[in-house]
């Protein structure tokens, strides 16, 4: 018999009926008596004054019930900041004296229907002071250079130091030293739900807020802030999202101005982006500038790694400190670097915001850092790999800012895609044109760097018919887990998956969870899950043993019923144990869960473990690059990840397929253009979105070194196989035909550049 | 100025009146309560709001609803019968290719039109079928195997539903 009934099996997630018939409903899809609809105006100067707003005449259009500006908001800032941290909180829902990019919110408006508020949009009247801008943040660091805000002299939002050894030191012991400048794109994340929000206000004084987002609590938080309002006078609930990879993390403008709409009008108000507002006036990946220096001994060794990184934040902080921040963990997860100094500056420009998108930072340090350690390794005339294996963190290692180590599949990881793709053997011996490549990825299980509490809250409570009622707030936002909690859930109660009906992500009903960030979900919510489905367990087997005639710690649950281990016709069957208990104890059979591991916010030092446990892995590409063109072309991908115990393969392997689509894209085609800080590409078709067609043979190789803290042993796969896909590329570009590129993406011009420059056309 | 029209949608006949510039997608949505069909860029890019019209794949946010008028329009809530999900809704569910399913609908639909015309693809032929539907979450590999393992059935996909697929 397996070890496990419902674990470790790859089951179709528990939502996939629901969302393959069309029932599953987004937050778009909901209506309510007397909805209106809003639109948002906005900024369509990169830098402004904003001298003057008159909104009579698009008051004055039929069908429009409210319109609003600056001035009518509570004029409080939001941000996803601790009270220590307000420095950071520069959100404005609305605009009230400067406008910062081209999509600054500036008005908002509610009417009868979509067209009729698109046409109040055009009456609204607004007098602008043009500002020169800038867009470069090397030029917005200069002297001179036009200032987005008061508090940031020469642009510069944010600047972290960090140091641990020595790395004067470290250099000095150094044999070769390796200095290189990378430099990364904006990138959005294309999730094809567009951002939404439904604002109910009742005449009580209690606001309800449907919003597309990932993580209902925080955004609670933030949404008193802005309204300035009591928390409990706010309920968020998180419908069906239609994928978020980030881009969901923060509240934006428009949660807010439903919100703000449908208390001046009474009535509720919907606001859905268009997909040129998501493209345009949401969040982006930061664009990184990277510039590493490392220091290796003869034989390899990793002596010191200097890194200082230029983020172009756009025109707010977002969550550019943190990212920034994350950094410190992401720059010596991977390899064992005794000295380390790093330098992270962010820079305003007047571009629309940066913000959280899987890998948060790690895709720009592991583009830098993976290809950098395949140029030392050719320098030092050894495998890439066995330089990486070197040098590869292990279970048990503590990190120079002290993150914990407690599981590594890094080195297994590398040796499995090593056997599995042939890629040493590969290297420089394909035909004319193909090459391979491999970059490695280090990843939290959730990662503590501002969210307080960082913790994940579960109710169970078994019913009188014996069916589960799973209580969390945890964001399923297409991830699966609502299937992963209902897993582990039904595991722990020896029953059905179909028996566990889920609650989730509604701040009225379910019980805090920190939402789906960083890698978080299975890792906090899932042990939260577990830690309830075991209390639940616990009691029900008292209520059992005493029927049964056994001690509890004998009994065991499986297959619907409670039994005495060793002796299975010693049994009760589930129901009977749950109604005996609910009969003698006169009490529901509840089952609470917390998980708030031991886990550190970064000190001023940036030292501090902010992970339960951290992920590992590679990608293995293979390309074939025509020369004539400069088109490269990914023909397979090998991905090894370490994620724990696989609670279900098929959504681990679901999740690194979907991860490697977006970087595939970040790799080579996806990228924003503009001019003046105008979007020139905000379509699907021109930010250049692989379609099916796109995509390449995926291998996925799961390895699962269990985790002592995930539960059952699981821990993050979200994000991780994405973070080294695009330095996977330009490492496989190099064997192809011999350029190395250190600038995202790898388009046929620069791929066609890079070989002009290393003499013709072949 | 609205005008009364007549669709025919999942097999039943709905009067509505509608302005003459919107959309199909709109009048499924907003006037039928249809919301399967998913708006995901309103420019024909993403595929979410796929339909099918006298068994073809349109995008319904390109589509005037007065020009649908006459056609057999068939969204994903018309596809399971008598409590059993069509055999390739339950392939994509079996086959975990289902992420976030804002896709779904639409590329289900696509896939159907796509074997409704030939039924025998290959995998780089599903893969064509399917590349004017978007999709950020699987990658498409899970998508094209649920969509392969259809036409593995070799079954008449308008009559037999199934269990299908390998996990469980």
């Amino acid at each position: 018999m397996d070890k496990y009934s419902v674990i470790g099996k790859s089951v179709p997630r528990v939502d996939a009926v629901v969302k393959v018939t069309g029932d599953a409903k987004y937050t778009a899809d909901l209506v309510l008596p007397g909805m209106l609809y809003g639109k948002i105006l906005r900024s369509p100067y990169p830098h402004a004054k904003i001298l003057n707003i008159d909104a009579s005449k698009a008051k004055k259009l039929p069908g429009v019930r409210a319109v609003i500006a600056g001035q009518d908001t509570p004029g409080k800032k939001f941000g996803r900041y601790q009270d220590d941290q307000l420095v950071f909180v520069d959100q404005l829902a609305l605009a009230i004296d400067k406008v910062r990019y081209i999509g600054d919110e500036v008005a908002a408006v509610a009417a009868i229907d979509e067209d009729t508020a698109q046409e109040a949009l055009d009456l609204i009247e607004v007098e602008y002071e043009e500002l020169p801008a800038v867009f470069d943040p090397e030029e917005a660091m200069k002297p001179g250079a036009p200032r987005l805000h008061d508090h940031a002299e020469n642009n510069v939002g944010l600047v972290l130091l960090r140091h641990f050894g020595d790395v004067e030191k470290g250099f000095a012991e150094s044999d070769r030293i390796f200095e290189d400048r990378f430099v990364t794109q904006g990138v959005t994340h294309l999730a094809l739900e567009p951002h939404a929000a439904l604002a109910n206000f009742d005449a009580a004084g209690k606001l309800t807020v449907w919003s597309s987002n990932q993580n209902p609590f925080p955004d609670r938080a933030q949404l008193a802030r802005a309204l300035d309002m009591p928390e409990g006078r706010i309920r968020v609930i998180k419908p069906h999202v239609g994928g978020g990879f980030g881009g969901k993390v923060e509240p934006l403008s428009h949660d807010v101005c439903a919100a703000l709409l449908a208390m001046k009008t009474g009535r509720p108000v919907m606001i859905v982006l268009t997909r040129e507002e998501v493209f345009t006036a949401t969040r982006q990946r930061h664009p990184m500038i990277v510039n590493l220096k490392t220091g290796v001994r003869m034989d390899g060794t990793v002596m010191a790694k200097e890194c200082k990184i230029i983020a172009d934040t756009g025109a707010y902080y977002g969550v550019g400190p943190n990212v920034l921040a994350t950094h410190g963990t992401i720059l010596t997860l991977l390899y064992r670097t005794p000295n380390v100094k790093y330098e992270g500056i962010l820079v305003f420009t007047n571009k629309q915001v940066c913000g959280a998108q899987r890998g948060y930072g790690n895709p720009q340090i592991r583009f830098a850092d993976e290809q950098q350690m395949d140029m030392i390794a050719e320098a030092l005339a050894m495998d890439p790999e066995e330089l990486r294996i070197r040098n590869a963190v292990q279970s048990g290692d503590i990190t120079p800012i002290r993150s914990r180590i407690v599981s590594c599949g890094y080195t297994e990881c590398l040796q499995k895609a090593m056997a599995k793709t042939g890629c040493v053997q590969k290297r420089g011996n394909l035909p004319a044109n193909q090459g391979i490549g491999i970059a490695g990825t280090g990843m939290s299980s959730g990662s503590k760097t501002y969210n307080k509490p960082f913790s994940s809250g579960a109710l169970v409570e078994l019913q009188e018919d014996g069916s589960v009622s799973l209580f969390s707030g945890g964001s399923d936002i297409g991830q699966g887990l609502n299937t992963i909690m209902a897993q582990i859930t039904a595991e722990l109660l020896g029953i059905g998956l179909e028996e566990i009906k889920i609650t989730v992500a509604d701040t009225e009903f379910t019980p805090w969870d920190q939402g789906t960030s960083s890698s978080r979900a299975t890792m906090f919510a899932g042990n939260a899950a577990k830690l309830a489905a075991a209390d639940a367990r616990r009691q029900l087997f008292e209520a059992a043993a005493e029927i049964l005639e056994a001690s509890p710690e004998d009994l065991d649950a499986r297959e619907r019923k409670i039994f005495v281990k060793g002796s299975p016709g010693k049994a009760i069957p589930f129901v009977d144990a749950v109604r005996a208990y609910r009969a003698k104890r006169k009490q529901p059979l509840l089952g609470r869960g917390y998980y708030d591991p031991d886990v550190e916010r970064p000190s001023p030092d940036g030292e501090g473990n902010i992970s339960p446990s951290y992920s590992f892995g590679c990608d293995v590409a293979e390309v074939q690059v025509d020369t004539e063109t400069g088109q490269v072309k990914v023909s397979k991908i090998t991905a090894a990840h370490d994620c724990g115990f696989a609670l279900n393969p098929m959504a681990v392997e679901g999740q690194i397929e979907g991860a490697l689509h977006m970087g595939i894209g970040y790799a080579l085609t996806e990228e924003f253009f503009r001019e003046e800080g105008l979007t020139l590409n905000p379509t699907f078709l021109n930010h250049r979105m692989l379609t099916a067609l796109d995509m390449p043979e995926i291998e996925s190789l799961i390895v699962e070194p269990v985790d002592p803290n995930g539960p059952f042993g699981a821990k993050e796969i979200g994000e991780g196989t994405l973070v080294p896909t695009a330095a996977a590329i330009a490492n496989a570009v190099y064997d192809a035909i011999g350029v190395r590129i250190k600038e995202l993406p790898l388009t046929p011009e620069r791929v066609l550049t890079a070989l002009e420059k290393k003499g013709g056309r072949e | 100025m609205k005008q009364p029209i007549e669709l025919k949608v999942n097999g039943e006949s709905y009067a509505v009146e509608v302005d003459a510039h919107r959309t199909l997608l709109e009048v499924l949505r907003e006037n039928l309560g249809l919301t399967g069909a998913k708006e995901g860029c309103d420019l024909g890019t993403c595929g979410a709001c796929t339909v099918l019209s006298d068994g073809k794949a349109v995008l319904s946010c390109l589509t005037l609803a007065v020009d649908s008028q006459g056609k057999e329009i068939t969204t994903v809530e018309g596809l399971a019968k008598d409590g059993k999900l069509h055999p390739l809704q339950q392939n994509f569910v079996d086959h975990g290719a289902i992420q976030c399913g804002f896709c779904t609908s639409g590329m289900v639909l696509s896939a159907k039109a796509m074997l409704g015309e030939s039924p025998k693809p290959t995998a780089e032929e599903v893969k064509r079928g399917i590349s004017g539907n978007l999709c950020r979450c699987t990658g498409y590999t899970k998508i094209v195997e649920a969509v392969m393992a259809t036409v593995n059935m070799g079954t008449d996909l308008e009559s037999v539903p199934t269990k299908g697929g390998q996990n469980g």
